[in-house]
């Protein structure tokens, strides 16, 4: 066991507790070996550590906070028993629909394609996406590298969240940043959200796949997110141009995937088209997933701008006159650049809070989000671009 | 916990709705999301703002606002492509798939269909079942899709009449019978003002059956009953971390994979057993029911890899390599009889040729007709040889073994989806008889290599003369050879066949065989074919072994071939006397990657003759 586990832990706060608690489960998962070879090179299984082994590992952490899996904070030991009991077992019939449909089409796709990658956004559906990669292959290791597209103003809790993921054993991260918008100082204050999101994510992204010679890019984007993805396909093709045509888009029949293309050309492949983000709260609640902490309400420095909460994140938050960062107890259902991210005011602490507050909300996800309002088409033009 | 005992038993149904823009299918989905709670508030504002400057409805919401989405459709008024909705309540998930109505569309419908559970067939109440209502049942019938809902919609414009309902309930039953959909039910609604969508309705307290939504409840979600069949898994990965283990990754298509279990692996009919079953999380599950991603690893090494299909020994799927298939063209060029496609069944892609189709239907009756060709949003039936043997079920056994798509070799569009009625008994009987004397054999004896050397290229670029320069060539060398040639087949072989694309790909295949035959009896076969289509020079390709095959392309640019024009043809072709003349009227689809390509403007006919010997010397 990692000592890093239980450093710092007179002082922890919620958050920091939950990601104590992820990473301890986590290193339990990497010290478990599933395969190694004896002498006479017979396949040999080592034994799965017991579920009591990991609820005993587990509740050491927990005891000393909150458990965000949990409905509240005495029932946390046993809370975490049941789900270690029901991980991978006893998902809701649609979850388990979902995750085996998700699962086949990373198959498909890594079997069609060359090159693949994760298009790696650090959020929440990412992390989704990563498990469900995981799961598709396992026992073997992840057959492609993670991707993020930085546009260096992501969150600083972002940020610290991707570090950990990358250390990983089997994580393979490739972060790009746009040097064009670098050398331009490309900021969201001076240049607007339009041309920000453009030079650094759209411009980025094909940059990096080019850079790579990429030819299949799993998202997490889903169907339920904006009216113009209704009609999205599973495997998007895309035109060396890195475009997307509506004519060259392919009628998705059965389960049968034609993912076949020429030299140049790509796919985005989403494998989360059918899942909702209730669905994607109800599988992190589930299966335990470690998110990042900005999805949990907290007391965090904002400002109010065009009626949403903005936080301030570093000293590059340019203020207006007159305007004071103040403590509100918010947290965030989307993750972006940190200046167009808007927060909402919340007091879910766990995941299961934030199931109950999706299942009630009247507000969609995207509320938060400075990109998709410029126009009425804005993500359907930015789709046709290349954006993702 | 008690929250967690409703997830558990949350389940998913995926349904199809089809209809006219003017039956209101569109307002039906608004309101089933409206009237779930499933529209967010900021989405509310968004269509209020909306109905105002698109709306039909006045200042009022416009529920058909909330599911039109790309912004070219919304200028037309149309839905253009299947799009995807999610509503969800504490039982039950739902995918709808809205699948649009106009005629033209019923590749658009097939899609949709593929993968529904439950159809919902929508009509107006003031015309009654009309002759779209007909076709969108025939499409339901054929794709399988076991439950179908009739919604008599727009009840509010026949004032809620109860006889105008019992009239059209009528006339869709004895019609839907005749098509064997039996599960079937018709509810009158008024999508607009939400009656019996998810409310009951006041205004029809006559009816007594249940609310839309209350019936997509009650219905048997997914799955159709499959974990009562016998075991189909079908193998999508080779999972191999370390050379201690190796696990084949795939779903469980139907019935359950069990540790034990006594299994086939197909095509190549090879047997074992289930040794264990590897999911993430868990290392050893007993059992995966149908649905299931899993790793399956079997207890012998036998060779089995992508696109094979792990069967229950007791009742394994067939294999066969021809089959009878319902074909519903998809593309805007329509099927050319004959050519190579590929054919991607489960997750195995092969070579496939499809006939000339039976007969095709008449959308609106399903009645049989005589059909050259499919063309886009035809529905016919065809027989489709793939290259090498698939396994399979036939459709209405299982939908996922006996579906397939078709894809062309050049665009690598889905040009055709089918669904296999049965095989064809030729193929399972006629077995390949075994000859003693092989092709090595024959080779050896000859003391040479067996090729064929397929000279392509416009009319007028020098393939016959470089041809012959190559066979006396070789000649000389001692080897043996044989010369064919495009004009020369045409007086025999293939005199009964013309100049069009199908009649083309038909000389194309007969050379083909022949060449095919000279090479096994070890002869270096020179064939000198225009062949202006890459589909049928990969097709050719595809039945010989690797560097058996040589493509040499004498390319000639259109100008330099049309001023040697040696026997007339382009003036005659210009002229308009020569019908379907390559690179006038026809396309000609120059190769990409040739293994040898003769710059016929740089070099005379004795230099590319001289270039061919060289490449079969470096080849050995």
């Amino acid at each position: 066991m990692d000592r890093n586990c239980f450093d710092h832990s007179k002082r922890l706060t919620d958050s920091r507790r939950f990601e104590l608690a992820a990473a301890c489960f986590r290193r339990i998962q990497q010290t478990y070996v599933p395969w190694s070879r004896t002498r006479d090179s017979s396949p040999k299984r080592r034994a799965l550590p017991s579920a009591r082994f990991y609820v005993l590992r587990c509740a050491h952490v927990l005891s000393r906070g909150t458990n965000p899996y949990a409905c509240g904070a005495s029932e946390a030991a046993r809370s975490v028993q049941n789900s270690a009991m029901s991980l991978a077992r006893d998902l809701p019939l649609h979850l388990q629909r979902l995750e085996d449909e998700s699962i086949d089409i990373f198959r498909e796709a890594v079997s069609e394609c060359e090159r693949p990658v994760l298009l790696y956004s650090i959020g929440k559906d990412s992390s989704v996406l990563l498990r469900l990669a995981q799961k598709a292959f396992y026992p073997s290791p992840l057959p492609f590298p993670l991707l993020h597209v930085d546009t260096t103003w992501k969150f600083r809790e972002m940020i610290a969240f991707r570090a950990k993921i990358a250390a990983q054993p089997g994580i393979e991260m490739l972060v790009h940043r746009n040097p064009d918008a670098l050398a331009a100082g490309i900021n969201p204050f001076d240049h607007g959200s339009s041309r920000h999101t453009d030079e650094w994510k759209t411009q980025g992204l094909r940059q990096a796949l080019n850079l790579h010679g990429f030819d299949c890019a799993f998202g997490g984007a889903r169907r339920d997110e904006e009216a113009s993805r209704a009609k999205e396909r599973v495997f998007s093709h895309r035109t060396t141009a890195h475009q997307w045509e509506p004519r060259l888009q392919r009628p998705e029949l059965w389960r049968l995937v034609n993912a076949r293309k020429h030299a140049g050309e790509s796919f985005r492949v989403f494998p989360l088209s059918n899942w909702t983000e209730l669905d994607i709260w109800q599988y992190i609640l589930h299966q335990q997933i470690e998110i990042v902490p900005l999805y949990f309400a907290a007391p965090r420095p904002v400002v109010r701008r065009d009626g949403i909460w903005i936080m301030v994140d570093d000293d590059r938050m340019r203020l207006e006159p007159k305007e004071t960062p103040g403590i509100r107890r918010v947290r965030f259902r989307t993750l972006g650049c940190y200046p167009l991210s808007g927060a909402v005011e919340s007091s879910a602490t766990t995941v299961a809070d934030i199931v109950e507050e999706v299942r009630a909300s009247r507000q969609s996800e995207r509320q938060g989000r400075a990109i998709d309002k410029d126009t009425a088409f804005s993500m359907e033009r930015k789709k046709r671009e290349g954006y993702f | 916990m008690s929250g967690h005992a409703n997830e558990h038993a949350t389940s998913l149904l995926r349904f199809v709705t089809c209809g006219s823009v003017d039956d209101g299918k569109s307002t039906l989905i608004g309101k089933l999301l409206l009237d779930t709670n499933s529209v967010y508030e900021d989405q509310l504002a968004a269509l209020a703002r909306d109905s105002k400057q698109f709306g039909t409805q006045g200042d009022a919401l416009d529920p058909a606002l909330l599911v039109d989405g790309l912004a070219a459709e919304r200028a037309q008024g149309i839905t253009i492509d299947v799009a995807y909705r999610y509503f969800a309540t504490p039982e039950r998930k739902f995918i709808v798939i809205d699948s649009p109505g106009h005629e033209q569309y019923t590749r658009n419908m097939v899609t949709g269909a593929s993968n529904a559970d439950l159809a919902v067939v929508l009509i107006d109440a003031r015309k009654g079942v009309l002759q779209q209502t007909r076709r969108h049942c025939h499409v339901i019938a054929l794709l399988g899709v076991e439950s179908l809902v009739l919604a008599v919609n727009k009840m509010d414009l026949v004032d809620f009449d109860q006889a105008v309902f019992a009239k059209i309930d009528a006339d869709f039953r004895s019609f839907a019978a005749s098509l064997a959909l039996t599960d079937c039910v018709s509810i009158p609604l008024s999508a607009f003002h939400g009656d019996n969508v998810c409310h009951a309705s006041d205004a029809m307290a006559w009816y007594s059956g249940p609310t839309l939504l209350a019936h997509l409840h009650s219905v048997k979600a997914g799955e159709r009953e499959l974990g009562d069949q016998p075991l189909r898994f079908s193998v999508q990965w080779v999972n191999r971390p370390n050379a201690a283990f190796r696990g084949y990754s795939g779903r469980v298509l139907a019935g359950s994979l069990r540790v034990g279990d006594a299994v086939t692996v197909l095509p190549s009919r090879r047997e074992t057993t289930v040794k264990q079953i590897v999911t993430w999380g868990d290392d050893s599950i007993e059992v995966a029911t149908t649905g299931r991603s899993v790793t399956v690893v079997l207890s012998d090494e036998i060779d089995v890899g992508r696109g094979d299909l792990i069967v229950a020994r007791n009742a394994p799927a067939q294999v066969a390599d021809q089959f009878e298939a319902d074909i519903v063209w998809m593309s805007d060029t329509p099927l050319v009889a004959g050519r190579g496609y590929l054919m991607k069944v489960g997750a195995r892609t092969v070579s496939a040729t499809l006939s000339e189709p039976k007969f095709r239907r008449n959308v609106d009756t399903f009645e049989q007709i005589a059909a050259k060709t499919l063309a886009l949003n035809d529905i016919g039936v065809c027989v489709v040889t793939t290259a090498q043997p698939i396994a399979f079920d036939p459709y209405v056994e299982q939908h996922d073994t006996g579906s397939f798509i078709i894809i062309d070799r050049s665009t690598n569009e889905t040009v055709a989806a089918g669904m296999i009625r049965f095989a064809l008994r030729r193929s399972q009987n006629v077995h390949w008889q075994t000859l003693t004397v092989n092709r090595a054999a024959r080779s050896s004896a000859l003391g040479q290599t067996p090729r064929v050397l397929w000279l392509t290229g416009l009319s007028g670029a020098g393939k016959s003369t470089i041809a012959n320069l190559v066979e006396k060539r070789l000649h000389a060398m001692g080897r043996h050879t044989y010369l064919l040639d495009g004009d020369n087949v045409r007086h025999g072989l293939c005199h009964d066949l013309g100049f069009t694309e199908a009649d083309r790909v038909e000389n194309i295949r007969r050379v083909s065989e022949v060449a095919k035959l000279m090479v096994d009896a070890g002869l270096i076969v020179i064939a000198s074919f225009i062949s202006p289509y890459a589909a049928e020079r990969q097709m050719v390709r595809e039945k010989f072994a690797t560097d058996e095959f040589v493509e040499i392309f004498v390319d000639a640019s259109l100008e330099l071939a049309e001023s040697r024009d040696p026997k007339g043809l382009y003036k005659k072709a210009r002229r308009g006397e020569l019908r379907n003349f390559t690179g006038i009227d026809a396309p000609y689809e120059a190769p990409v990657s040739p293994e040898l390509r003769i710059d016929t403007a740089n070099i005379d006919a004795v230099a590319a003759a001289e270039q061919i010997i060289e490449f079969l010397d470096r080849a050995g």
